[in-house]
């Protein structure tokens, strides 16, 4: 909320410069977003009337004027604006004024006629925007009168950021009071009389909602002078309140919501049909706003309406066909307290947000109304006459909301706080506050005041006291509590550690958005169905992430496009799914890599990296489980990888990820000109680790057989080393392939694998007769089960 | 003798003129060899008058002494020489780089909740961490946060079809901590959030890490003192904080903090004593317990820590950007 500090100040004096005025308010919870003098910084500009103007003999631009300034003797001042004519006021720099900017202003002499001073525009002063011409002065402008006094320009606008529970700050009159607690000050109320009624002239008021508006008032204004003008005073508190005046019944009305909190609306009373109603809406009724636009009602919400139909969006906005206008002689102000619950939510379903619905949601006094009235009938027939009827007021007080009293602890204030307040203080400040405070059994009995929505349990009022006494008043003291031992587990690599891993190879994590392109996602997961946001951000961020590849190859177009034609990546999160019904949110940890084995260097040779450069950095990760022989990779096919280059990854009997290279298709897609090679696995079953569980090391030697077996092409290795586990029985430690072979010297079809057999037994030297059996067996075998034929 | 003395002297001197250690060898057959010159004059000792015998053999076996010397010393020189030349032939530019690649590096955001993780875990804080899809019940309504509440309306929240939505904060971790696990507790929750707004100043996702305590005899006077003590540990300096009234639907009283930086004050954290209604929808005592709570954006911690002026660049993975990080 924006206010004049000025005003303010009529309201109380806290005794305190700007500076701490606003860092006051913002230690009380009342945040300053900001705040900014009206006017910058000039001096000897006055108000000026120009007695004559005549064209320059030598310009055909300027006109030579002669300035009233008030003082013994008139100005002659030659001026370039096209607006300058006989009689008018605007602001007049004298000889030796500084203007914002830097500007002095000396005596000179303009293509021969001598000028003393300078008739101003608004930019020239820093007021505004206009510098279409200088800047006109109401008539009744004192002439001489100091231009920073007549338009109050010593003056700060105070922009307060209010948090949703403190409704009742969105008025000066909120906010001086809280200034009055801060500066423990006395607020200074303004005289308001009750108005005498002139006129006897009253509309009929029929409440049929009082629950939703437990208090209604109005009043009937007759006659007032439709020519009539806001004075300047009141149309520049609207300006610093960030208001535009309008006309004196409105700017009549928002001067006294911002004075006081209070929303009103002013109805011209020759277009109500008889009398008013307020009601709820039928559904599907229909208003024209003040603003134009035509909405479509609900039944949960509120209108104030005639005989002839809804006339206002009850607390939210006026309708076009009852308000004001330039013609408008006849007034009835409605002022009323609605019930925020009924007016929460409803302006935003429309798409609306006005001052006024913004003070009903978040609660306006209940016991302010017919001061309002009061106070707008008075400022209305000061500014433009009329015939005032007596206060129309309809309320049902049961509905009315009660504040119960609430209680509050000594010991609790104490405990909740950790601080030592006296109960003096504790009484001033809830006191000071509105609230009436009465001693109870073990601290006291306080009843909130009408305009606070907010104080409901203990709590409330801790708060209240902690915050006015200070929140810096509050010590530091560290917690002592029981020694508290968690569970830290040894058998989950943590995230960070298989992240480690990845790293110290040469990778480089990076974190994508959890939603993702759907047009990119779908064709490489055709087969997963994602979850769709309601509302996205952009339409190529409307999906959840069903992998975390698509936000990877993201990453690698964008660096590629950015002249880095290297890449190892990795991130880690969540992916989602739906799986029969039931939103997944799966731990996954996905890498890519792209781009040449090594950087460019003056050893290495520039070789693109290939699925076993990934593998083998994956291979390390899976390790760290201590039970990498736990893992196995099945060649099969998905549809985001090269089908001859993809392998499932199992734990067990469980899938835990994927490896292979993007399919050269997506390529295009994705527009990326290298081949990227990727992994995702599923963290949760990965990273089951397996406790150490010492064993004996042998301290006989080992013995190396190595062999060479034809295979056809479609027998993998991996299965070529289970057969020649089970073969080879205890005795084996390891198998170690050190060669695969296609080529001239093999038929084609077939390929050569070359691999060791390393034996040991834990008791003894193996004899040549141990190993002989072994490597035989391992022949038989292989020859049997898999059509290998053993290479010389 | 004249014989002998010449001999060496030629001896000597073919050594000395030898340029590999073959030549050196040669040398060494030619003079002391089975069939060498000063070998055969030993042979020849016998055609000497007795007499002479032993004086000349005293001289001959002088002088293959002494040639051995020669020898030696000349075979040495080569040796050293021929080292030269192969430590010569094997040096290297030390100062070309290494082989291999450099270590990658962890996004900052991870780093510094790790470093955020690593500081509360060693203040004797617990991990937690939640789903990022959730329900109402978790990100609001067990939150204080009723429908129709403005908070709500601030969170600009995500929803999906079903009514799920992302989580607006990590504090229904909190919800989920304290029904799974009970009071006492002293946790944090870091992790993704994210909000339907995107600007200058707002990615639609982000992180927090979100703290907690519930005890007997917490109090906002514990809440200043822990929150002190990470910032100043994060920072690795001393910092002056402020505590500014504000309101939280889960927290009263609540504060935002602001750290000093520079000449003024950056808005830092939000955090209170937890409202009582939170504690009351997981079934906690709230006469017998009491608790705070903290929340903080790790993307505004780690561009003060690091001097990172725009958020997007977290969420570009621009490469040059990241390694300035490893």
């Amino acid at each position: 909320m924006k206010f004049s500090e000025a005003w303010l100040r009529e309201w109380v004096d806290p005794g305190m410069s700007t500076e701490t005025l606003v860092h006051e308010l913002t230690m009380a919870g009342l945040e300053v977003d900001g705040f900014e003098p009206v006017a910058p910084a000039f001096e000897k500009v006055v108000v000026g009337q120009v007695t004559s103007c005549v064209a320059h003999p030598d310009a055909r631009k300027l006109s030579v004027c002669i300035v009233d300034v008030g003082g013994s003797k008139p100005l002659q001042i030659v001026c370039g604006a096209p607006n300058v004519v006989e009689g008018m006021k605007s602001p007049t720099a004298l000889v030796g004024a500084r203007l914002p900017g830097g500007t002095k202003i000396r005596k000179a002499a303009l293509r021969g006629m001598e000028s003393r001073g300078m008739l101003c525009s608004e930019i020239e002063l820093g007021l505004g925007g206009d510098a279409d011409g200088i800047m006109a002065l109401p008539a009744d402008a004192p002439v001489g009168a100091d231009l920073r006094d007549y338009l109050s320009l010593d003056d700060i606008v105070i922009d307060v950021d209010l948090t949703p529970n403190r409704g009742d700050c969105f008025s000066v009159l909120g906010i001086a009071r809280e200034t009055a607690v801060k500066s423990r000050k006395e607020l200074s109320w303004p005289d308001l009389p009750a108005i005498v009624p002139s006129c006897d002239d009253t509309l009929p008021v029929e409440v049929r909602a009082p629950e939703a508006c437990p208090r209604f008032c109005g009043r009937v204004i007759r006659g007032i002078d439709p020519a009539a003008e806001t004075p300047l005073w009141m149309k520049e508190k609207l300006r610093r309140s960030g208001l535009r005046p309008i006309s004196p019944v409105v700017d009549v009305t928002n001067y006294v919501m911002i004075e006081f909190g209070q929303p009103l609306h002013g109805f011209d009373l020759d277009t109500l049909e008889e009398g008013i109603i307020v009601r709820w809406a039928d559904r599907r009724e229909k208003l024209i706003l003040l603003d134009g636009r035509e909405v479509t009602l609900d039944d949960d919400m509120l209108v104030i309406a005639d005989h002839g139909g809804p006339r206002a969006l009850a607390g939210i906005m006026g309708g076009d066909t009852s308000g004001v206008s330039e013609e408008t002689v006849n007034v009835f102000f409605e002022v009323a307290f609605f019930n925020p619950a009924i007016i929460s939510g409803r302006a935003r379903r429309l798409g609306l947000h006005t001052d006024a619905s913004l003070r009903f949601e978040r609660g306006v006094d209940p016991r302010g109304q017919r001061r309002a009235v009061e106070r707008a009938t008075e400022l209305l027939t000061a500014i433009a006459g009329g015939r005032v009827g007596p206060v129309i007021e309809v309320a049902d007080e049961s509905k009315i909301p009660v504040r119960p009293p609430v209680a509050l602890r000594r010991a609790r204030l104490a405990a909740v706080t950790g601080a030592e307040v006296a109960d003096r203080e504790v009484v001033w400040i809830l006191e000071s506050l509105g609230m009436t405070v009465t001693e109870g059994d073990d601290g006291w009995i306080v009843t909130p005041p009408s305009w606070r929505f907010d104080i409901a349990i203990e709590e409330d009022l801790i708060e209240e006291v902690a915050r006015v006494h200070g929140y810096d008043a509050i010590p530091e003291t560290p917690v002592r509590g029981d020694t508290l031992f968690t569970p830290v587990s040894e058998t989950v690599v943590p995230a960070t550690r298989m992240a480690r891993t990845l790293i110290d190879r040469g990778y480089q994590e990076v974190i994508t958005y959890s939603f993702v392109d759907e047009r990119l996602q779908s064709p490489l997961f055709p087969e997963t169905e994602p979850i769709r946001l309601a509302n996205p951000i952009s339409s190529d961020l409307s999906h959840m992430r069903v992998s975390l590849w698509p936000g990877l190859l993201g990453v690698l177009r964008q660096n590629l496009s950015r002249q880095q034609e290297r890449a190892r990546i990795f991130e880690s999160g969540l992916r989602f799914c739906h799986e029969a019904g039931e939103i997944r949110q799966i731990g996954s940890l996905a890498g890519l890599m792209a781009g040449p084995r090594w950087p460019e260097q003056w050893s290495a040779d520039r070789t693109a990296c290939d699925l076993f450069d990934l593998k083998g950095d994956l291979e390390a990760m899976l390790a760290l489980t201590g039970a990498p022989e736990q893992f196995c990779f099945i060649p099969d096919e998905h549809p985001a990888l090269h089908p001859g280059q993809a392998a499932r990854i199992r734990r067990g009997e469980v899938d835990v990820g994927w490896i292979g290279a993007l399919h050269p298709k997506h390529q295009v897609l994705f527009d990326i000109s290298i081949a990227p090679y990727l992994f995702e696995i599923d963290m949760d079953i990965t990273s089951e680790a397996v406790i150490p569980e010492y064993r004996n090391i042998s301290r006989f030697p080992a013995v190396r057989r190595d062999l060479a077996v034809a295979l056809e092409e479609r027998i993998s290795s991996e299965s070529l080393i289970k057969e020649v586990k089970k073969a080879a029985g205890d005795l084996l430690r390891e198998v170690r392939i050190f060669d695969v072979y296609r080529g001239d010297r093999i038929d084609s079809g077939l390929k050569s694998v070359a691999f060791g057999l390393i034996l040991q037994e834990s008791s003894r030297t193996l004899t040549d007769d141990d190993v002989d059996g072994v490597v035989q067996a391992v022949i038989s075998r292989l020859e049997r089960n898999l059509k290998a034929k053993i290479r010389d | 003798m004249d014989d002998i003395s010449a001999l060496l002297e030629k001896g000597r001197a073919a050594a000395e003129a030898s340029a590999s250690l073959k030549d050196l060898d040669e040398v060494r057959v030619r003079y002391l060899g089975k069939k060498g010159l000063l070998t055969q004059q030993l042979k020849q000792l016998g055609t000497l008058p007795a007499a002479e015998r032993p004086a000349a053999g005293q001289a001959i076996n002088r002088a293959k002494e002494s040639l051995q010397g020669s020898l030696e010393t000349r075979r040495q020189a080569l040796e050293a020489a021929a080292l030269d030349d192969r430590i010569r032939s094997q040096s290297v530019d030390v100062t070309l780089p290494g082989r291999g690649q450099p270590t990658g590096g962890e996004h900052p955001v991870s780093r510094t909740m790790g470093r955020m993780e690593e500081i509360f875990r060693r203040a004797g804080f617990s991990v937690y961490s939640g789903p990022e899809i959730e329900d109402e019940f978790h990100n609001f309504e067990a939150l204080n946060i009723p429908e129709h509440h403005p908070a709500r309306a601030m969170h600009d929240t995500f929803y999906f079809p079903s009514g799920h939505l992302l989580r607006t904060h990590t504090s229904p971790v909190q919800i989920r901590a304290m029904v799974d696990d009970g009071v006492p507790i002293r946790m944090i929750a870091p992790g993704k959030v994210f909000r339907c707004d995107s600007d200058q100043t707002h990615t639609p996702m982000f992180h927090q890490v979100e703290g907690l305590v519930v005890d007997e005899a917490i109090s906002f006077a514990n809440l200043k003192a822990v929150l002190h003590g990470f910032l100043e540990t994060f920072f690795e300096r001393k910092v002056q904080l402020r505590f500014r009234p504000s309101y939280f639907p889960f927290t009263e009283p609540s504060a935002e903090v602001d750290v000093s930086w520079g000449e003024g004050w950056l808005e830092i954290l939000g955090c209170g004593m937890v409202h009582p209604r939170v504690l009351e929808h997981v079934g906690i005592d709230t006469e017998r317990y009491t608790g705070y709570a903290f929340g903080m954006g790790v993307e505004r911690l780690a561009m003060l820590r690091y001097g990172v002026d725009d958020l997007r660049m977290f969420f570009e993975n621009d490469l040059r950007f990241l390694r300035q990080f490893n």
